[in-house]
């Protein structure tokens, strides 16, 4: 029987916020706003209070998935990986880097996020990036 | 006080008085709620009564508070079996007390460690009742419920009192925080999830449907915590809302939720009272 909470930041946009997960046995039951963070001061708004939905989710994905004739299939990551590099290739040499772009996620790690800008501006070579957390 | 919390903690483990000690750890540099258990002696060592340490202590008045209750009554449903301390304050022993009498927590199988508060903390509360029945510690305190927000609300005329609601809950952004911290909001399907009542993603609530809704439901259940007015983000005096409904249940039942540890709520009887609901 075991019961802890683990503090970390809220990542559904940038403002911060901290909470607190709480774990039963191993499972992740809930969010507690954290009642010392200056920032949020023991509040947090209805997606923070909601945070530990996604990591449990069953609509989560778990696998990389691919467009095959219309529908959406399961692959494997060397599959998926190639289609990816392949098609951004080719979009870049037709149409040129400007014409793609990329969208970062607050749900990955700071350094996740920098290395997506840094991909996105050194490797196709266009500042067009951004991420779901400027509201 | 913390080096006697901690003893006692240590004793209740140690004899197999408890199976866990839900209360609050100091970790990652603050207070976080937690299950000690005997089989983790060297987390009592950070046991902690909820006082902020260094800066934060500075940037954040009183002690941290945690709906403990809250979290007891998560554990005890998954270990129906286990038996367990918890940690309390005056306001969260209400709120153990008042999970008694709605039959969420069985009381043969918690042994509460009441922590007395002290006046100043008791004044920045506002709180009704500072001093726990179970304290382990004695300490002389008194009621420190400021009445003034409510006088001040009872003496407008109608309108005006309207007016300053309207404006006050006009401000809700629906986070669901009141309900979420709680302790007394235990229900398996709440109400103000009900699309029919409150529309799911339209902000502000339709005055004054989902208010009104809790006010409502905490009619005969609020303890006056006042963790739902902690967790407000917009700074509503709910609270207030809930202190006037507990007052109207006062004066018609002479029934205050959570201060005493055993009866039933006006609202389990039937009639006279002789036909209690089982
Ligand atoms: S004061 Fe607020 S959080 Fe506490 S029991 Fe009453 S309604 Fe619930
Ligand atoms: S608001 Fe009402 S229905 Fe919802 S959890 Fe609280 S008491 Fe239950
Ligand atoms: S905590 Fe405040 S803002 Fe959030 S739902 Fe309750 S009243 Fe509205």
């Amino acid at each position: 029987m075991r019961y802890e909470t683990i503090p970390t930041t809220c990542s559904y946009c940038g403002c911060g916020c901290e909470v607190l997960l709480q774990v039963l046995d191993g499972e992740l039951i809930g969010v507690l706003p954290s009642k010392a963070s200056p920032i949020n001061e023991g509040s947090l708004c209805i997606k923070g209070w909601n945070l530990h939905e996604f990591v449990v989710s069953e609509r989560r994905l778990r696998k990389p998935m691919l467009r095959k004739g219309g529908s959406l299939v399961e692959t494997s990551w060397e599959e998926a990986l190639d289609e990816v590099a392949g098609r951004l290739a080719k979009i870049k040499s037709e149409s040129g880097p400007d014409s793609i772009a990329a969208l970062s996620s607050a749900k990955c790690t700071n350094e996740e996020n920098y290395l997506m800008q840094r991909f996105v501006r050194a490797a196709i070579g266009t500042n067009n990036v951004d991420h779901c957390a400027r509201l | 006080m913390r080096e006697l919390l901690k003893t006692r903690v240590a004793e209740m483990l140690r004899e197999g008085r408890v199976d866990g000690v839900v209360g609050l750890i100091e970790s990652h540099g603050e207070p976080l709620p937690y299950l000690f258990t005997a089989d983790d002696t060297a987390a009592l060592e950070r046991i902690s009564t909820g006082e902020l340490q260094g800066r934060l202590a500075e940037l954040i008045p009183g002690v941290v508070r945690y709906p403990l209750g809250k979290i007891l009554t998560a554990v005890a449903r998954k270990h129906p079996d286990k038996r367990f301390g918890v940690m309390c304050r005056a306001c969260d022993e209400r709120v153990v007390f008042g999970l008694f009498q709605n039959l969420q927590l069985d009381p043969d199988k918690v042994e509460i460690l009441g922590l007395p508060c002290k006046e100043e903390l008791a004044r920045a509360c506002s709180c009704p009742a500072p001093a726990p029945r179970s304290a382990i510690v004695d300490q002389p305190s008194r009621e420190a419920w400021d009445r003034a927000d409510l006088e001040r609300i009872d003496a407008m005329a109608l309108d005006e009192r309207f007016a300053f609601w309207v404006e006050e809950l006009g401000r809700c952004i629906k986070c669901y925080g009141c309900r979420n911290a709680c302790p007394v909001c235990f229900c398996d399907v709440c109400t103000l999830q009900d699309d029919g009542l409150v529309k799911k993603g339209e902000i502000p609530a339709e005055l004054p449907a989902f208010q009104l809704t809790r006010a409502w439901h905490m009619v005969g259940r609020c303890v006056d915590c006042g963790l739902c007015q902690e967790a407000c983000p917009m700074d509503i005096p709910i609270r207030t809302i809930y202190r006037k409904v507990r007052s109207i249940v006062g004066e018609l039942f002479d029934y205050f939720p959570g201060e005493r540890d055993g009866g039933k709520s006006p609202l389990e009887q039937l009639g006279d009272g002789s036909f209690p609901i089982q």
